[in-house]
This record gives C-alpha cells, structure tokens and sequence, in this order.
C-alpha cells in the first residue's frame, strides 16, 4: 500500500502528463504482478461494486474520531470529500502496516462484503488505524468505490506501453474489458496486458478503442478555407445516445459503451439484432431510442439504463435502435487503416446482412452554407448537429487527429437569462468554494425594477412569495462555464448576499444574472418549474442585465414548444 | 506556569464585559482602548505586526518590544508604547499586561484584569497537537503560554477537526527531502510562504547543509528584524544581487506566493514549486494553487491545539473570532462552556491573504495572516 500511497502522492501533486506517466511506469517496475494489476485496474478507472455504503463509512469514522455528527459533516463540507475527511479527523496512526496492495484488495476488502455489519464496521476502524493520512484516503476511496486521480486510460495505457515496450495501441486494445465492474484483476491478467507476445484478440469479444471527434470552434462562413470543398467530408447527423460497438465474434456478441463497460444486460433487443451478422464483425454506431419518428429524448435511455429488470412494456415502449455509422473489423479483419470512405462501402455490406440494426444516413449539400442551413432543423429532428468525417480518414484511437479527423459540429445551444439562487460549494478541486449554482427565471415578466425589487425586500424579510405573486422560479443547476477568477468573484457574491444555510446549500438574495446555455429543453414533472434541460452551463455573468429583465417561464416554454418535434 | 485555580476566582466571573464588539474593532469600555481595531481610533493594543491585526491610522499604539521594527517598517513613525511578556501597565484601572502567543516574532495575547475580573485575547496563536511537546513549537518566537482567564477570545482560523498539524520534525524532513531531489536533479526549489512568520520558520527548519539559500527582498527585510532580535536564522543570499544564475540550480528559494508564476519567478530556471501554508491540509486547496508541493506549515492552531489553548486558560466563557466561528461556538457549547462569537475583519476567510506592500521590500511585498 505504501508504494500504492506515494504513487498516488506523486500523481496528485504534478499537473505534468510525462511525470505522471513516468511515475506510474516506475510503480509499475517496482510492485509484484499482483499489485501492478490492481494499480492498472484501479488507475484506468475500474471500480469494483461499492464494497461499503458511504454511510456506514461515515457512521464509523464518527464514531472512532468521537465527534457529533454535526462537526463531521462540516468537516466534510470543508474538505469536499469523504475519503479525505475521514482520513483527517481520526488520530493518527497507533502502528503503521505495509501490506501489499493486491492483500489489501483480495484479502481485507473484497472479503468485507461479505461480513455481518458490526464487524465490517469493527474491521475498516481498525484498518484505519493502521494507516497514514494518504493510505486511509486511499483505503476508504476503495471501500467506498470513489477512487479517482487525475490521469486518463490513456496515460495508463501509455505508462504501460513503456513498461512492454509495445506500442499503446496494442494496450489499449488489450485492455478493453479490463476495468469492467465485475472483472478481477488476477497477476496474470496483468501479465498478459504487457506481454511481449501478440494475443490472439479476435477470439475473444474485445472491442477496438473509440475514435473520438473534436468540436469544431469555426464560424461557418469560414468552414471552405478550413475544411476545404465539401465534398471531402462524409457529412452525418450527430446522435445524442450511448456511444457503442458491438462485436460479434464466435456466434455471440458483445455490446461495450463508450467507457468500455459490457452493457449487453440493457439492450437485449439489440443483441437480438446483431445475432444476425456474420461471425468477424465489429460495428460502430450509437444507441438511441425510437419514437417511431426518430430519436426520442435522451432521457428515455437514461431510464431505460437504470432498470434493474427490464420489463417486455419497457421494450416495446422505449424500443432502442443501434445505429451505426463505422465499421472496424468485417470478415475477420481489421479495417481501421482503411480510409473512412471505404469503410462506409464495408458497413453497407455488413449492414445488409442485419436488418434489426440501422445505418447512419449521410446527408448531401452542395456547398457549404446549404448545410448550414440543413443544420437549423437539428432539433426538431432530434439529433444535436452534424458529424464531419474526412473521406480519408482512418479510423484512430481516441481523440488523436494522426490518423484522419472527425469533427462534431452541435447546433449553438438555447440561451436564457437567468438569475443566481442558490449556490452549493463544490467539490475536490473547488472544495471549499460556492461553484454549483441553481439558477431561477421568473414566473412572469416584472413590469419595472421596482416590482423585481419589491420581491427582492420579501426574500430580505424571509416573507415566503404567495403562490400566484410574482416571484423567481428555479429551473436548472449548472457547474461550469465560468473562470477560476469569475468564480472567486460569484463565491464572494454568495458569502455577501446570504440569506439562509440549508446544510451545505446557501439562499441568496439575488444579484447575479447568468446567461445559461443548454442542449435541449423537455418537460418534466420532477421539477418546479416544470421543465428540465440538459448539459446547462453558463455562458457568461450578464453585468450589463438588470434583475427585471432576466428571462421568464413564458421564454422557456417557447423554447420547448420550439423545439419540439411537429408530428 | 501558575495555575488557574490559583488566580483566578469563578465567583467574579460575572459582570460587565472586559471586551464588547464595536465598528472600529474589540473595545475595551473600562480602560477605553481597542485591540487590533479595523479603523483607525485614539489607543490601539496590537496583538501583532500582520496586516490584518496592525493597521494604519490609530492614534497610539501598544505592542510587544519584538514587534516594534515590523511595526515602524510597515506604518512608519507611530507613537509606539512597548512592552515585555509579562509586564504590566495599569490604564483606567485595567491592568493590561501581554504574554506569549507563538505566531510571528513579537505575537501576544492581550491579558486585561479589571476589578477582579480577567479577559485575555489571544490574537493568532500557534500550539498544536493534543499533547505539549517542547520540541513541536514555533521556532522563531516566544513559544505560546496559556494564560488563565475567566473569559478567553480565540481565533478560529483552523477550526476544523480535519486541521491536525503532522509534528514540525516530519513536516521538515518532507521538505528537505524535495529540496534535496531537486538539488540533484539540479532544479531549483522554490518555497513560497509569508513573508513575515512563515518564511523565517522555514528558514529556521530547514537543513541549511543541503545547499545555498536564497531569499526575496521582501522576506529579507523581515530576516532582518528577526536577525536583530536574536532569533538564529541560516545564512542567506538576496535574489535581487544573484547575479550567477547557475546559483538556483540546487538552491532553496524562499519568497511571497505572490511571485508565483511572475517573471521573478521565471529567472530562476527550472524550478519545483511548493508553497507551505495550514491551507495545505486540503487537497482541494493543494489542487487550486497548482503547485507542485504542498506543506502542511502553519503558524496558527490546529482543531486540537485550539482545543487545548482553550482548556489551558480554564475561561468559562469563550468567544471565537475569524475562522470556524459557527462551529466552534457550537462544539464549545456542547463541552459546557459559555460560548459566542465576534465579527472581526481579521484573515478575509480561510482562503484569503490579506496582501500589504511592505514598504522597501520590491515586488511582492506581502505579508499574510
């Protein structure tokens, strides 16, 4: 655990790529296989099933630092995290252990699942007294499923790669699966990812490593000097489902999500569907429910992905469509060197042998302006904009542009004016400050300042608003989109202009307009407001807009009426 | 040490407040002075010489003999009364005496005693750990001596249970090892805290034989009333008059944090980057400074030091100033003391450095709470 410990130490602390890759290559020369393969697991962001539930963690570490509830959960909002919390407020260690990591996982955590409570609870306790600080972050971080440090599979993957001396392709590919929930990493598993020889992947059900697309940030009058003629780009209306690729090899198939996880489990139509194509195939494509029409609302999958058991109702009422727009490997072989326009030709082919899965239409426009002005049926359409491919483009891994490009070209998002509310402080890196901000419009537009003002006075008196009086209503929450700067500026706003504490959440008396962007716009029973809307981010701190002037519940029914497919 | 049982006199506890709160700042009624007042006001006690505690203005002034060059380098000539730790004057009747407070070079509590009745302010004060140990104070100043008081002001700057300072002997082997990777390395190791406290602690712990030490002008200037007072610091050279850049290779650079990522920081080659400060504690506060290294150092109590500062006094009445003031008031509740809270304009949060222009020191002339 100790060298787990300083590993995790060194990563934490650089903001460099090379030093957190070359710290990870080093941990990985020095541990026994056993422990490099859990590191590997957990670093490439593998989380076991939550071993213990976070309560019953934070109950015990009450308990053990002797503290009332109440304190500890300030402590927390203080520190932004758990694990990080808890690791502070205990006594420092009575004896120091260095087990290990592959020990601590297989012999002490795993086998904690299946402990009667009070000792579970016994058992942690102890093992925290026989940590330092950063050991028990880790070790409640793995109890608790949390665990996340600021490198990406890919740094992983190319940690690794230096370890084989291979090239991170071949890790990458050899590593699909092996963050999957249920997988446990054995020391030869590890063994086989950095092995000298080539495996034989294509008996298993391994998948290829995404490619994925860049978001295009040019006007589009200047899209011919940039992009050059249309007519190198495959162009395709761009999803908003779960990235996928399904593998069908040895008579049975696979179906592996964008974080690599198997989600054969929620889409047993869809495995239905890729039954039929020949053994050797391996289609990229994104799934989607169908309305009937076209792509419903991605929250339909979102529920769809919750159920733990899917009922025949749910199939036929949120009948889910795989797409697919590329093809990686077809008659048992690799086509990703291939250019993109070859490809096509090649999922064509493979396509017509599965009637159950559809193909990605391509859209044709002269020039450049016409497709533009295609782009403006986007959300009625229910797709978020387009794709642009080159021709030419191999298919690479992840977001390179070595290999050929692929651009997404999203339709500029719905815009409102809208007021600061609430604000909740954030976490880890912005632990400690106001960043999570809930935003509010009103319910009908003020006739002048002095009415938003006379509102205002009633939220200074705590006087709650009558149910038909004029009054701001909450509608969405959003995180980013501000600088470091400007968030330092609203979280001393927050601390001025508190009204009320609700745990960790302040009321303000409103002073901020924030003009938010969002995706799209539906309606929604669980919310006050009525409304719901997804990926809302603020844009920019509207210092020019006074109070009254924000935007109202009238502006974003218009929006969702707007939107709205005409059927 | 006296103990508390032998001065002090529950029964007197009673009766009008030795310190109320006023606009200007903590208002002494009976003897009709201020301690470390926000506005400027006729008679001012400063507790010490930070920014934040010492301000312009005031007609007099009364601190400790240590921190009177601090003092008339960053407010001029003031009418300045000084006194030694433990000595006393009598002013209206209140007895006003100052003691020992371990923060910076001159720090003290402010002892008040009227009418049997005995108040002390702490102002920033450095103890930590749930046990004494003698070897675990600040180096560079009076180590902190708990006063007994039926009534005591706390600073609540660290008043958190997850704020526990490792012992100092770790915290410095952890920096002598960065310093000596970087030397070998041949980088340079910038160290960025406080000019006024936290830069000549570090100076004063850290393995001078590791390799040469450089300081910035504006915690040189501040060596220089350390030096004065007796207080033993390494031997260091002055950025500005290195003129052999080969010099920061290896070296120990220590300077404000306001020259971090600044073109005086830039000159110094390649260099790691840490800054030591009780904000350190976090990893969120670590992540948000962006430095390579984070200290734990702090030149204020931690959750178990403020607890035994508090204890050590055997004040029955408690009130918290800036820091953790809801949270402690509640805790101390709970423990069966009386306890409430005074606004101060003292620390600007727990984020916060109140900066000041040090006046002679070039650029970064900050001095942090």
């Amino acid at each position: 655990m100790k060298h787990f410990a300083r590993l995790f130490g060194e990563l934490d602390s650089s903001t460099a790529t090379h030093a957190k890759i070359d710290a990870m290559t080093r941990y990985f020369a020095q541990v026994p296989p056993a422990d490099a393969a859990w590191a590997a697991y957990f670093l490439a962001g593998g989380k076991p099933r939550q071993i213990v539930a976070t309560a019953a963690l934070r109950a015990s570490a009450c308990e053990a630092a002797g503290l009332p509830e109440w304190l500890f959960e300030e402590s927390y909002r203080a520190a932004g995290d758990l694990a990080e919390t808890i690791a502070h407020v205990l006594a420092p260690p009575s004896r120091c252990s260095d087990w290990p990591l592959s020990f601590w996982i297989e012999q002490r955590l795993l086998p904690l699942r299946d402990e009667p409570v009070g000792e579970r609870a016994a058992r942690i306790v102890s093992y925290w007294s026989e940590l330092d600080a950063t050991g028990r972050l880790l070790l409640t971080k793995l109890i608790g499923g949390g665990f996340r440090v600021g490198v990406s599979k890919l740094m992983v993957q190319r940690s690794l790669a230096q370890v084989a001396a291979l090239d991170a392709k071949v890790i990458a590919q050899r590593m699909m699966g092996y963050t999957d929930a249920r997988h446990r990493p054995s020391a030869g598993d590890y063994l086989r990812l950095v092995s000298a020889q080539e495996a034989n992947v294509r008996e298993s059900g391994q998948p290829y490593p995404f490619f994925l697309a860049h978001a295009l940030d040019v006007p589009a009058a200047e899209f011919a000097a940039a992009l050059g003629p249309i007519g190198d780009w495959q162009v395709e209306w761009k999803y908003d489902g779960i990235r996928a690729q399904v593998v069908k090899r040895a008579g049975r198939v696979w179906i592996w999500s964008r974080g690599e996880e198997l989600i054969n489990e929620p889409f047993p139509d869809l495995l239905a569907a890729a039954a039929a194509l020949p053994d050797g195939t391996v289609l990229d494509g994104e799934i989607v429910v169908w309305d009937g029409q076209g792509p419903a609302a991605f929250q339909l999958l979102q529920t769809r992905i919750a159920r733990k058991h899917l009922t025949p109702r749910m199939l036929s009422e949120a009948p889910a469509r795989f797409i697919a727009y590329d093809v990686l490997e077809w008659a048992g072989v690799d086509r990703r060197g291939m250019p993109q326009f070859e490809r096509r030709d090649c999922l064509e082919a493979a396509l017509g042998t599965a009637p159950g899965l559809s193909l990605s239409p391509t859209v044709s426009s002269p020039d450049w302006p016409g497709l533009a002005q295609l782009r403006q049926s986007s959300r009625e359409r229910g797709v978020e904009g387009f794709m642009l491919k080159h021709r030419l483009a191999r298919y690479g891994t992840g977001r390179t542009k070595s290999d050929g490009t692929w651009w997404k070209w999203k339709v500029d998002p719905l815009r409102v004016d809208a007021v600061l509310v609430y604000a909740q402080a954030g976490h880890g890196r912005r632990a400690g400050l106001y960043t999570d901000y809930t935003l509010a419009v009103w319910n009908r537009a003020p006739a002048n300042a002095g009415q938003a003002q006379a509102v205002l006075d009633a939220m200074a008196r705590h006087e709650p608003a009558r149910p038909d009086a004029l009054q701001l209503v909450a509608f969405a929450k959003a995180y980013t989109g501000l600088t470091d700067e400007e968030i330092r500026q609203v979280d001393r706003v927050v601390r001025l202009t508190s009204l009320d504490k609700f745990g960790p959440v302040r009321s303000v008396l409103p002073s901020l307009v924030f003009e938010i962007g969002f995706e799209a716009i539906q309606r929604s029973a669980r919310h006050k407001s009525g409304i719901a809307v997804r990926f809302p981010r603020i844009l920019r701190i509207r210092d020019d807009k006074p109070l009254h002037e924000a935007d109202t519940l009238h502006t974003l029914n218009a929006l969702l009426a707007s939107t709205t497919r005409q059927c | 040490m006296v103990r508390s049982s032998d001065l002090i006199d529950p029964s007197v506890a009673a009766g009008e407040d030795l310190v109320v709160l006023r606009p200007e700042g903590l208002y002494c009624p009976a003897g009709n002075f201020y301690i470390d007042p926000w506005r400027p006001v006729d008679r001012a006690i400063v507790t010490h010489a930070h920014a934040d505690h010492a301000r312009r203005g005031h007609g007099h002034y009364l601190a400790h003999t240590a921190s009177r060059d601090v003092l008339r380098t960053r407010l001029g000539e003031i009418s300045l009364q000084e006194l030694a730790y433990g000595e006393s004057i009598d002013h209206f009747g209140v007895r006003v005496s100052l003691h020992p407070a371990g923060h910076v070079l001159g720090s003290a509590q402010v002892r008040l005693e009227h009418r049997g009745r005995v108040w002390v302010a702490a102002g920033d004060y450095f103890v930590s750990g749930t046990r004494h140990d003698p070897g675990d104070s600040n180096a560079t100043c009076t180590p902190f001596e708990p006063v007994p008081c039926h009534c005591f002001i706390t600073e609540s700057t660290f008043g958190l249970p997850v704020y526990r300072w490792a012992p100092q002997r770790d915290v410095f082997a952890a920096i002598n090892h960065w310093w000596s990777e970087n030397a070998a390395a041949g980088r340079c190791s910038l160290l960025l805290g406080y000019s006024f406290g936290k830069a000549q602690r570090l100076l004063a712990g850290v393995d001078a034989g590791i390799g040469p030490i450089v300081v910035h002008a504006a915690v040189d200037a501040l060596n220089r009333a350390y030096r004065a007072a007796g207080v033993a610091l390494p031997p260091t050279k002055l950025a500005d008059q290195v003129n052999d850049k080969s010099t920061f290779r290896g070296a120990l650079v220590v300077a404000p944090p306001a020259v971090q990522q600044s073109g005086w920081s830039r000159r110094l080659g390649e260099t790691s980057e840490a800054f030591a400060s009780g904000c350190m504690q976090l990893r969120g506060a670590r992540r948000r400074r962006n430095v390579d290294r984070g200290f734990v150092l702090s030149d204020h109590a931690d959750w178990s030091g403020l607890q035994r500062a508090i204890a050590g006094t055997g004040a029955g009445r408690v009130i918290v100033t800036h820091g953790y003031e809801d949270v402690m008031v509640r805790w101390l509740r709970e423990q069966g003391l009386e306890a409430g809270s005074f606004v101060t304009e003292y620390g600007d949060d727990h984020e916060q450095v109140v900066e000041a222009q040090a006046p002679g020191a070039a650029g970064a002339g900050q001095v942090g709470p």
